[in-house]
């Protein structure tokens, strides 16, 4: 029997399965992701974590309760850095720390510390660090990493080419035809893949939209290279990964004369009380319309609609009447 | 110019000297009120936490009085105080004041740029560079002596005799320091503020309750945040110890020996600096533990990150050292009153604890 390595699908699941995914099927090894979120999923995560902490963060250690007892390992990342300049949100450091003491009864978690300061190279060696950790032999583990290496850059061309993670990613339902109409407004639902991509704690808002006949434009959607392009319009970046794309891809968006933004915020983040601010700003120096959603574990389906209606009929009124 | 800087505990006292000397007029901003309180929520983003929202709103009354720079400081992040200076400045720019925000980043973030604005804030006034050195150290000094008084009225409080009486001569010792001008004066008003304080009539029978203070530097820094938790705790009868001060590295810490210490304490359970004082928090309580102190609080914003980090792991760090820890979030709701009560239950609960241990002696709300 294959051992079986648990990836709870939340917070950087969007972002980094599939490379995660390829490197431990490589080497071996089952995995195992827990279901998509759920009424019981969140409740497991409010249940074990501090009542202060964000949804997401909930929802993943409610992920981590669904899985810990089918697997051998779990994998819980501590998602330092990527680039090497900007880190992720407070959480992701402290992730493993909070999964460990707060959830009882784990599986033996693959925690490896990810802080590409020194480019792809420290990537390496944070693969072999892991395979150590399996005990598999260094060239395997160079095969595998160049495998999941291929595999992202599959994955992340495809997201730019306008694809939703949730089109590509097993655990969710896909969707249909999301963002192929063709029609006359556009509006940019920029926030962290977690929230916007997650469709049960989204509420289904980007399958809203589209029934709605309009054209989601998402952070991932651009490239790093266009976001990064926007790197020095503030006299200091924010610290975090996430954010900072967001923040990137709000520029970029106004340039490109978008219809409205949507900012959807995850109740209780930190970054997010500074971003939504920034986001606001700058899109009343455009004078195009900007909404905040924010949402946590109460946010009704029917309130999300009636906002989002309210928000494309403005929309597309003032597309008419300029 | 006119300038000002952020309230936080005492330190504008040694601020004012500062600017003041470097020959331009200090707007000490008002001590945070309830008005302080809500120019800032109403500008503020909601969830910003309330420290964020203190300061803006004591800019708006420091512009309001005239100011027309605001000096503040950066930070390295991931915490979001690093880059609360820039968005401050937006808004208040937004809201169409006229000013200009100097915000100092660490100087190992680029020296060049901390000694640029050093120069920004001293050509005005001509000011030469060795002026300016002398300047900042008086000031140094009077925020060292600041910070030693305020330790010792911690010290003090728990075995006074009259209430309040502490207070009152911390006060006036307080008034001695923000008097004096040059190095010898400040001399001179630091030992005269310890004597004020060692004046007041104590009762050394007693053996007060010991409580570690851990948490987001800003809210334990200022009271109107804290409820004024040092004085609260200090009139129930209990010896408060905190964990950060502003000249922390310059001072022999008998329960810490500096950050260090603080980042091996937390290993075990936290191995990776997660911004603010979060590492710190979890080390502390450790340490705090490890010295044989009753309990400890730790107060954090309310949407704190590194706090809510460091809280969900301070459960264990809690049960396994067997220390009682109460966390309080403070933010713009924080009434008093259910403050106090939580603290009292707080207190109640370490001395059931001592006198299961055996400690028929423990003193607990107002010596009784
Ligand atoms: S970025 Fe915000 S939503 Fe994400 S984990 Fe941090 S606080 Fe939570």
């Amino acid at each position: 029997m294959k051992e079986t390595i648990g990836y709870p699908t939340a917070l950087s699941y969007y972002s980094y399965y599939p490379f995660w995914n390829a490197f431990f099927t490589t080497l071996g090894f089952s995995v195992v992701i827990s279901p998509a979120s759920s009424k019981q999923i969140i409740d497991w995560g409010v249940k074990e974590t501090v009542n202060d902490a964000c949804i997401p963060i909930k929802l993943f250690h409610g992920h981590v309760m669904s899985l810990k007892d089918r697997v051998d390992y779990l994998f819980v990342p501590r998602m330092v850095s990527v680039d090497g300049k900007t880190t992720f949100c407070p959480k992701f450091l402290g992730l493993p720390d909070m999964v460990r003491w707060s959830i009882p009864d784990l599986p033996r978690l693959i925690d490896e510390r990810i802080d590409l300061k020194k480019g792809a190279r420290g990537l390496l060696s944070t693969c072999y660090k892991i395979g150590n950790f399996l005990k598999q032999n260094p060239a395997r583990v160079f095969y595998a990493y160049l495998v999941a290496q291929w595999v992202h850059r599959q994955y992340q061309d495809n997201l730019n080419r306008g694809i939703f993670p949730n089109k590509i990613l097993p655990s969710k339902e896909t969707g249909r035809g999301l963002n192929s109409i063709e029609t006359e407004i556009r509006i940019a639902v920029l926030g962290y893949p977690y929230e916007i991509y997650d469709s049960y704690i989204s509420v289904n808002l980007l399958q809203k939209l589209n029934e709605m006949g309009v054209a989601v434009r998402t952070v991932e959607m651009l490239s790093n290279k266009v976001l990064g392009g926007y790197r020095h319009r503030l006299s200091k970046n924010l610290f975090w990964q996430y954010s900072n794309r967001v923040l990137w891809a709000t520029y970029h968006y106004l340039e490109k004369k978008i219809d409205g933004i949507i900012h959807v915020s995850a109740f209780g983040c930190g970054p997010d009380a500074m971003l939504d601010k920034l986001m606001q700003l700058e899109a009343k120096k455009h004078d195009i319309p900007f909404m905040t959603l924010t949402l946590d574990e109460h946010t009704g389906e029917a309130g999300v609609v009636t906002r989002l209606e309210a928000f494309v009929d403005m929309v597309r009124f003032r597309r008419e009447s300029s | 110019m006119r300038v000002t800087f952020p309230h936080m505990g005492t330190s504008h006292i040694a601020f004012k000297h500062l600017i003041n000397n470097l020959g331009h007029e200090a707007i000490v901003p008002p001590a945070p009120s309830k008005r302080t309180l809500s120019l800032g929520v109403r500008h503020a983003p909601e969830f910003a936490c309330i420290p964020f929202k203190i300061l803006l709103g004591s800019y708006i009354e420091a512009l309001e009085n005239g100011a027309e720079m605001i000096i503040s400081s950066g930070g390295v992040g991931p915490c979001r105080a690093g880059i609360y200076g820039l968005l401050h400045e937006e808004i208040l720019k937004d809201l169409g004041y006229d000013f200009e925000m100097l915000i100092f980043e660490p100087p190992l973030r680029g020296l060049l740029d901390f000694i640029k604005k050093i120069g920004r804030v001293i050509r005005p006034t001509r000011v030469s560079w060795p002026t300016f050195i002398k300047v900042f150290k008086t000031s140094w000094q009077k925020l060292i002596i600041l910070d030693e008084t305020e330790i010792l009225s911690h010290q003090i409080r728990p075995y006074e005799v009259i209430r309040g009486e502490t207070t009152r001569a911390f006060k006036e010792a307080l008034t001695l320091i923000d008097k004096a001008e040059t190095r010898q004066e400040l001399d001179s008003a630091g030992q005269a503020a310890e004597m004020l304080l060692r004046d007041v009539t104590q009762d050394r029978s007693r053996k007060p309750l010991r409580i570690g203070l851990i948490g987001e530097i800003y809210v334990v820094l200022e009271p109107f945040i804290n409820l004024d938790i040092e004085k609260t705790l200090g009139e129930m009868g209990v010896e408060t110890h905190r964990s950060i001060y502003l000249t922390d590295w310059t001072r022999d810490n008998t329960v810490f020996d500096g950050e260090k210490d603080i980042k091996n304490a937390a290993k075990p359970y936290l191995n990776q600096l997660i911004g603010g004082h979060g590492i710190n928090s979890v080390g502390e309580t450790v340490l705090y533990a490890s010295n044989g102190f009753d309990g400890v609080i730790q107060l954090a914003p309310f949407t704190c990150i590194p706090e809510i980090v460091a809280k969900s792991i301070l459960n264990r760090v809690s049960r396994d050292l067997n220390i009682p820890v109460l966390t309080l979030f403070l933010d713009e709701q924080t009434g008093t009153a259910g403050a106090q009560t939580r603290l009292e239950a707080f207190t109640d609960l370490l001395l059931q604890k001592r006198r299961n241990k055996g400690d028929l002696d423990a003193t607990g709300i107002f010596g009784n």
